[in-house]
């Protein structure tokens, strides 16, 4: 009887429902496809390499997946309880029935089961199927074949799953039973007698409090950007804690403010339903204050999470494809001295460090055009007379003063201008000349491009091997001579022919194209026989790795950011959902009213729209200011990888947001459209 | 005199073929401008129906109203709401005020949907409260009212668009007699300043302000009288002796 009644219940409040509901599925369907992409990788040609990424990626998702699943939690015990409360009136009658708490309890406690077990197996049934689509999406992401199409069941994510929801299920019934403990029966037959009182704020309050938060909303904008120099890891909850607050204050004074600038412009207000729409957002705003800031912050969080994801993926995928122009690159240390024993090496390598890489191969009879068509061979020198705080000269102690943590101490990677010209002709950058008293730098780590330019604008001399240089250029010029996935060149100092000294040769490199076309097989053979024909194989670094790791951890980011993304949209969404569903439910009423005094269908349906529309825009706009500083902060921190692509990364993030926010905007207003109309014929 | 309202055979049907319910059954009548007609009868008698039908807010079976010179059983969708709002004023029993708006913008709001400027809707709107006496609170909001505050408010926005007739369903039933009386003292003003009212009701003492009352029963008219030379008490008179008449049923309708 009491599940029947369970039953009845939620096929009758399924208006209530639908959007929770579909939520719900969506949840669980995300949960699933996330957590089952480590099976879909399976039937794929994949190299080892990027399978240990795939696996270091099934770590993180799993453990963003029980963060995920607080989220979710969160969503679940709100909606549940807010739709709960407006069944009130039912559970009253049902006690002045004579029915039980207890009872009550039951028959939440049967809804709550179905619509778990509901919204678990048709969630699953779409994760299942979405996680085949899945699979291209994956292979695409990692550039790898997929070698045949295979339905593919992942037991684990399916278990997984189901153990995440229905431990918040739990949780769900064991909070909706605390609640109806608490009910009191004069409460539940009134609740909706209670007319909300609405007061009008204190204009000049509001004023000053907008102010206010807008000052340390700009303080805390100033902290992450402009000031960012300032803070240091440990510093950076303050913006963070002082953006929140603000926010908050934000639209607490907005809220009134608002209403009394449109009031105040008679012309605005009194048009058409304007003044209805207004006090509908006024009456409303000073309730939904709080969950509007969780929404703004959540939206923030979402922008930033997806758009640095996608950016970062981006960049790394150019960069790799920049950033290692040559197949292959061997690196020797050269000129050991015996200090090096104690860390491992032997008398052997010490003496072996004497000799450059070529000379070394060539006693050992490897030859290396058998697999290189076009190679250089060039050194790369460092002294202890030349160090990063030299360089910066009589600025130093300025220098110092703002960037502490650097270390000043270090040798400077000296290269000889025409050693970096052959490199970079192969690499196909930009070549250079210098005069015989002229020094230059070349680097793409930005950062430290910009300290250097400190000094080479000043015109800074140097002292290196007895030669005293000026820079020839006054700020930094774009290069690397390393291979590697990201702009890590902290600056090489290039110097003329003549300066260098031979003795304080540090490494000597050879970097080359392979001949033949298939690169995977050479490199395997050019490897294999290095490894059988010398005794220490040198570091190498190739354009097969560079690819494979970057590309490989572009979809890791990838993958974790639209996790987050559609779970962070998709909760704050449905919330505001819910919301504005249950008040246009309330409204039904008012727009009848409105429609029997004569007003027109189009002008009531837009007064719907703007209603919902603000609720849903406002959040997002101030989520989209919050987000553009905090897209420059996360640019920042993630320079390495590069900044090329953000435009196309915000584009893309706005997409998802308009496809999933717009969507649920779209459903709201549908809905509230057919309840407010629903009743138009009844009367 | 001219007729602002006329009804022709107006029916009106529920339920199906084999459960026919006449709600509404070969009524006509007429109302003349600057007329306060009062329609009586008991619960279910169909005078709601009846209202409700000439208002619009629900559609005849078979008949023709006509007001003021158009047939309103032929509009349709918006042309509806726009005669709603040119031609009709409101006045329902439980108010039907917003409450988030100040009884200002209550009143304001049926000019603004029909996008009159604002500076003659100030000046609109006062005069509609000094007629109706309910200046002092058109900063308040509905729940800082009384009953017949609210619905003196209501009677402002009902009249403040000129109608050609204002349609009252039964005005004073959720007020207390002193609030109704006051009310209904608004209504006998409002109509010799030249408004047309039709209010149903089934209070005898506040039909006895009208100059004309209509009784209907079983959804068929009963009787009409007219006031007249006689003064109110004279009135509500003879219109207890109808009521009397209508049958024991209508023991309510005092």
């Amino acid at each position: 009887m009491l599940f029947k009644l369970s039953i009845n219940n939620i096929k009758k409040s399924m208006r209530d429902y639908a959007v929770y509901f579909f939520t719900l599925i969506v949840g669980v369907a995300v949960f699933y496809v996330f957590n089952a992409i480590h099976s879909q990788t399976v039937m794929m040609d994949i190299s080892k390499n990027t399978m240990e990424i795939i696996e270091l990626m099934e770590g993180m998702l799993s453990g963003v997946s029980v963060f995920v699943a607080m989220i979710m939690g969160f969503l679940i015990i709100y909606a549940t309880r807010f739709l709960i409360k407006r069944r009130n009136r039912e559970f009253g009658l049902y006690m002045l029935l004579g029915m039980g708490k207890r009872k009550i309890s039951m028959i939440l406690f049967g809804e709550t089961f179905l619509i778990g077990l509901i919204s678990l197996g048709v969630g699953l049934i779409f994760g299942v199927c979405i996680s085949q689509f899945m699979s291209i999406l994956v292979a695409r992401l990692f550039e790898a074949d997929m070698t045949e199409f295979q339905f593919v069941f992942s037991k684990d994510a399916c278990i997984q799953t189901i153990a995440y929801f229905c431990l918040m299920y739990l949780v769900v019934i064991i909070f909706n039973t605390i609640m109806v403990g608490r009910y009191q029966l004069i409460d539940l037959l009134q609740s909706d007698k209670k007319t909300e009182k609405i007061r009008m704020k204190n204009p000049w309050i509001c004023m000053i409090v907008f102010i206010i938060s807008a000052a340390v909303l700009g303080y805390a904008y100033y902290l992450v950007t402009e000031g960012f120099t300032e803070i240091d890891a440990g510093r950076i909850y303050l913006p963070i804690v002082l953006g929140a607050v603000s926010t908050f204050f934000i639209f607490w004074s907005l809220s009134g403010l608002m209403l009394k600038v449109v009031m105040s412009i008679k012309n605005v207000y009194y048009r058409g339903l304007n003044s209805f729409v207004f006090r509908q957002f006024a009456s409303k705003i000073n309730t939904m204050v709080v969950s509007m800031t969780i929404i703004c912050l959540m939206l923030f969080v979402t922008i930033c999470v997806l758009s640095s994801a996608l950016s970062m993926n981006h960049s790394m995928n150019t960069n790799a494809k920049e950033l290692a122009p040559a197949d292959i690159q061997l690196i020797k240390r050269r000129n050991l001295d015996d200090s090096w024993m104690e860390q491992g090496y032997t008398k052997k390598d010490i003496q072996n460090s004497r000799i450059s890489l070529l000379e070394e191969y060539k006693k050992a009879g490897l030859n290396l055009e058998k697999y290189l068509g076009d190679y250089v061979q060039y050194n790369i020198y460092a002294t202890d007379e030349l160090t990063l705080g030299d360089t910066f000269g009589s600025k130093l102690k300025e220098v110092q003063m703002v960037y502490s943590s650097l270390t000043y101490d270090t040798a400077e990677t000296i290269m000889s201008v025409n050693d970096y010209n052959r490199v970079a002709s192969l690499y196909g950058n930009k070549t250079y000349s210098l005069k015989d008293d002229e020094y230059m730098i070349v680097g793409d780590f930005e950062s430290m491009m910009n300290l250097r330019d400190q000094a080479l604008e000043k015109g800074e001399a140097i002292e290196v091997f007895g030669h005293m240089l000026k820079p020839k250029y006054n700020s930094c010029q774009r290069g690397f001579v390393e291979m590697a996935a990201n702009h890590v060149n902290g600056g090489i100092i290039l110097i003329p022919d003549d300066a260098v000294d031979t003795d304080y040769i540090e490494y000597d490199g050879i970097t080359g194209n392979y001949m033949s076309n298939d690169k995977q097989k050479t490199e395997a053979a050019f490897k294999e026989e290095i490894k059988e024909k010398t005794e220490i194989s040198y570091v190498s670094t190739s354009r097969l790795e560079i690819l494979e790791n970057s590309i490989g951890l572009g979809a890791m980011v990838v993958f974790i950011g639209m996790y987050l993304g559609i779970i962070f949209l998709i909760s704050c969404a449905a919330i505001l959902a819910l919301k504005e569903l249950s008040e246009s439910a309330d409204n039904v009423e008012r727009y009848d009213m409105l429609r029997k005094i004569g007003t027109d269908e189009k002008m009531i349906l837009g007064a719907l729209f703007q209603q919902i529309g603000i609720f849903f825009l406002f959040p997002l706009i101030l989520a989209c200011v919050h987000s553009y500083f905090g897209i420059r902060f996360c640019t920042m921190l993630l320079e390495t990888f590069g900044k090329e692509k953000i435009m196309q990364s915000v584009l893309e993030t706005a997409g998802i947001i308009v496809l999933i926010y717009g969507g649920y905007f779209l459903i709201t207003y549908l809905c509230s459209k057919n309840m407010i109309q629903k009743n138009r014929s009844t009367h | 005199m001219k007729a602002v309202l006329k009804l022709d055979q107006i029916e009106k049907y529920y339920g199906s073929r084999s459960n026919l319910t006449k709600a509404l059954d070969s009524i006509s009548f007429e109302v003349e401008e600057s007329e306060f007609v009062a329609i009586m009868g008991a619960s279910g008698s169909g005078k709601t129906t009846l209202l409700n039908c000439i208002s619009t807010i629900d559609k005849v079976t078979a008949g023709h109203i006509i007001v003021d010179g158009t047939d309103v059983t032929k509009l349709k969708g918006n042309q509806l709401n726009c005669f709603r709002r040119e031609e009709l004023g409101f006045i329902f029993q439980d108010f039907n005020l917003l409450d988030t708006l100040t009884a200002y913008e209550n009143i304001a709001l049926a000019l603004s949907i029909q996008n009159v400027p604002a500076k003659q809707i100030k000046e609109k709107v006062s005069d509609a409260a000094k007629q109706l006496g309910i200046e002092d609170v058109l900063d308040k909001y509905p729940y800082q009212m009384s009953g017949g505050q609210k619905q003196r408010v209501a009677s402002a926005r009902a009249i403040i668009t000129n109608p050609e007739l204002v349609l009252a369903d039964e005005p004073t039933g959720a007020l207390d007699s002193k609030s109704a009386r006051m009310l209904l003292e608004s209504f006998e003003s409002l109509n010799g300043n030249g408004a047309t009212i039709l209010m149903v009701t089934h209070d005898s003492f506040t039909a006895s302000y009208a100059s004309r009352v209509i009784f209907i029963k079983d959804g068929k008219l009963f009787h009409e009288i007219r006031r007249g030379a006689d003064n109110r008490k004279q009135f509500f008179d003879k219109i207890i002796d109808v009521v009397t008449l209508l049958g024991g049923d209508v023991s309510d309708a005092l």
